[in-house]
């Protein structure tokens, strides 16, 4: 239970946390204790890639591969958007 | 009642957005007596409880219909033998289940069936942090150690805690210990709801509304907490309507968000909306989730805004607060088509003052919640 993730933490979903399609509306959807988030496309793709063995690095050599789009950019986007997961407690190092 | 509605006012227009949560109050039976009990004030007794099957049926319909939660709860949800199988078959539903107990009923075994049934997270009631004091706010002896042990059969399950106090005057100032109990018992969220005031708490609103002193320091607690513990703990916080000047958006507006299943199959937009009178609510033995969502007179009757009145009707607000509470607006003035006096601009808004300075004056005294007998004094 931390919110401080390193390079080499390897995130994945909190206790609790499910995601799953929701398809009467056509979305995916983060679903927690009384909580539901809705990822958006970005935030999806990187939950999707918590495997419980991928390491932040490589969540984000994953997407730059994708992606061809420049390494640190996509770095500080990964980031700050698991910094975020982790302070609504949706996911974890 | 129904002279107040008329239905050709409102378009037939689309169906309504499907329910994101089930409320599935599955008994009404309970071995604690909290004196503000959601239940209503008739409870439903054990012989007019739906069946498994049925249950499973509606788990079924509500995740047809678009749920993606479903709240297992009572009562005391593990007052049914069949609660495993329930939990199960929610599960094969493909609801995120979560179990809304008190905690008392619940030993290893139990809890290793629950898990085992896919059972998604647990929410587990504490009534105080000082022993003495959870055993006679819940009528039942030796509550708080029996809590402490299921916290920790949870916690060895390998599932995710929520710990629910609910607050009121005569354990508010006990906020910070609150905390720290879920902190200690590896809660992940701690919800601290104050007390709605309808059925059984309206009978012991003296008895329970806090003082506006205790409010301000829980606020400040509650604020000073989320941020030292944040990414720790997630703390839900209910303000009391009687220190508001705008109403709560209840349940996300009528027939909006959820819907609730009663012990007896009767399908509400909210749990307590059995307290309104005039209602002809559909129930799940005659009628599928989805027509009583979309097609029930008692869904529509208070859906979007074209039911309202002055000041809600031309309020910027009505589509954020939805005209508030329907019960509360019944309890307080008669009228469930009015303005919830929680709203500063509702004609009816100084009763919870007057409410207030009752309370302020009147002793702490319970009606404990009893089967079969409604509280004598409302």
């Amino acid at each position: 239970m931390t919110a401080v993730l390193t390079p080499d933490s390897i995130p994945r979903l909190a206790r609790g946390m499910k995601l799953r399609e929701d398809t009467a509306r056509g979305q995916w959807v983060v679903l927690g204790p009384e909580r539901m988030f809705v990822p958006d496309e970005i935030a999806l793709e990187v939950l999707r890639l918590l495997d419980g063995t991928r390491s932040v690095d490589g969540i984000v050599d994953e997407l730059a591969a994708r992606y061809a789009a420049p390494r640190g950019e996509i770095a500080a986007d990964v980031a700050s958007l698991l910094r975020e997961l982790a302070e609504k407690g949706v996911v974890q190092a | 009642m129904n002279a107040i509605i008329q239905p050709s006012d409102r378009s037939p227009g689309p169906p309504p957005e499907p329910p994101l949560a089930l409320l599935a109050e599955l008994t009404h039976r309970c071995p604690l007596r909290c004196p503000y009990c959601s239940n209503p004030v008739e409870l439903t007794r054990v012989a007019a409880e739906l069946d498994t099957a049925t249950w499973a049926r509606v788990f079924r319909e509500a995740a047809a219909l678009g749920c993606l939660q479903v709240h297992l709860s009572g009562g005391e949800p593990t007052a049914r033998r069949d609660i495993a199988e329930i939990v199960r078959a929610a599960s094969e539903a493909g609801l995120y289940t979560n179990l809304i107990t008190a905690g008392v009923l619940i030993d290893a075994a139990m809890m290793a069936r629950l898990a085992e049934a896919g059972l998604d997270h647990v929410q587990l009631s504490v009534q105080d942090t000082e022993p003495g004091s959870a055993e006679r706010i819940g009528g039942y002896r030796n509550a708080l150690p029996k809590k402490l042990a299921c916290a920790q059969l949870v916690r060895d399950a390998g599932l995710p805690l929520t710990l629910n106090a609910v607050v009121h005057r005569q354990n508010l100032d006990r906020l910070p210990e609150m905390i720290a109990l879920a902190l200690e018992l590896g809660a992940g969220r701690l919800e601290v709801a104050h007390v709605q005031y309808y059925g059984w708490a309206l009978a012991n609103r003296d008895a329970l509304l806090p003082t506006r002193a205790q409010l301000e320091a829980a606020t400040a607690e509650v604020t000073r907490a989320r941020e030292d513990l944040k990414g720790r703990l997630v703390i839900d916080y209910v303000v009391p309507d009687y220190y508001a000047k705008r109403p709560k958006s209840c349940m996300g507006g009528w027939g909006r968000r959820f819907l609730a299943v009663s012990p007896a199959g009767r399908v509400l937009p909210c749990h307590a909306a059995e307290s309104l009178p005039g209602f002809d609510f559909p129930n799940v033995r005659e009628v599928s989730l989805r027509e009583a969502w979309e097609n029930s007179e008692a869904f529509n009757r208070f859906r979007g805004t074209g039911w309202m009145k002055e000041p809600c009707r031309s309020c910027a607000r009505a589509e954020i607060d939805w005209g508030g509470c329907r019960c509360q607006a019944f309890a307080l003035t008669g009228d469930a088509a009015a303005t919830d006096p929680a709203c500063g601009l509702s004609p009816d808004h100084a009763l919870l003052d007057m409410a207030v300075r009752e309370a302020a004056a009147s002793e702490g005294d319970f009606t404990y919640r009893v089967m079969g007998a409604a509280p004598q004094k409302a």
